[in-house]
């Protein structure tokens, strides 16, 4: 690990993430988002979480970023903009910003540098996910079916 | 020279607060959707970054938590993103502070 990488991949997650918070235009935020997730992404590749890392670049921008892409699509008629913003919501998140730095910086503990690790091969994430965590592995899968067919019922066309 | 936790545990606060900006200040639906996911994100950068700093042994709990963290906010999304579609059909709009009635 080392700094250089770290800083242009905060600068370029932050600045994109800020970019999806604040743009107008709806689709330019969805694609910052998907910015912005990369950098995330990056930022594990950067710990030695790879499989996490992939995980998230195909779930996220995969899935979850074209599904935005395609509600943005599909609810385009309205054409009215929002162009309301609530600055008493920027005053929350600073606050909230502030008091989580604040308790970070003052957290003694906090200041380690990563020791050798050993390195998580898929192979042992396989194997944990089979035997420790079967049991939240089945409840997830579960939990996924029930949101899928939910999802389906929710946006089927309600008869008159 | 090597980052330390403490940058990493900033630069997701940071990435969960302008989450908690777009999910309060915007007027929109999908923003508020979009914020909430940066808020998980950056709730998973916590975790990864913990596992990694964590002293040996490493048990893969961070990683494992991140994993399913992940597969609960893409049902999340999948739930919230069908509200959208289909509160939209009924009021004609994503606005969320028009969404004033429960009953059809």
């Amino acid at each position: 690990m080392n700094s250089i990488a770290f800083i242009v991949i905060s600068v370029f997650t932050l600045a994109a993430a800020l970019a999806a918070a604040t743009l107008p235009n709806l689709m330019h935020a969805a694609l910052c988002l998907v910015l912005a997730l990369l950098g995330i992404a990056s930022f594990f590749f950067l710990l030695g979480a790879e499989f996490v890392g992939l995980a998230l670049i195909f779930i996220y921008i995969g899935a979850v970023a074209v599904l935005v892409v395609f509600t943005i699509l599909l609810t385009r008629g309205d054409l009215r903009e929002h162009r309301g913003f609530h600055w008493s919501g920027a005053v929350i998140a600073l606050a909230v910003f502030g008091g989580l730095t604040l308790a970070i910086l003052k957290t003694q503990s906090l200041t380690m540098v990563p020791s050798h690790i050993r390195v998580l091969t898929v192979k042992r994430i396989g194997e944990t996910l089979m035997t420790g965590y079967v049991w939240p592995l089945q409840c997830v899968g579960v939990l996924l079916t029930a949101a899928l067919i939910g999802a389906l019922v929710l946006v089927m066309e309600e008869k008159r | 020279m090597t980052p330390t936790l403490q940058a990493f545990l900033i630069v997701s606060a940071a990435l969960f607060s302008i989450g908690l900006l777009a999910a309060l200040s915007r007027r929109h639906a999908i923003f508020i959707l979009i914020g909430i996911e940066m808020m998980l994100a950056a709730a998973n950068l916590n975790f990864i970054a913990f596992w990694r700093f964590a002293p040996p042994p490493h048990p893969a709990t961070g990683v494992m938590i991140a994993i399913f963290s992940i597969a609960i906010s893409a049902a999340e999304a999948a739930v919230g993103l069908a509200m959208v579609i289909a509160i939209y059909r009924h009021y004609r709009t994503t606005n969320v502070d028009q969404f004033d009635q429960l009953k059809g």
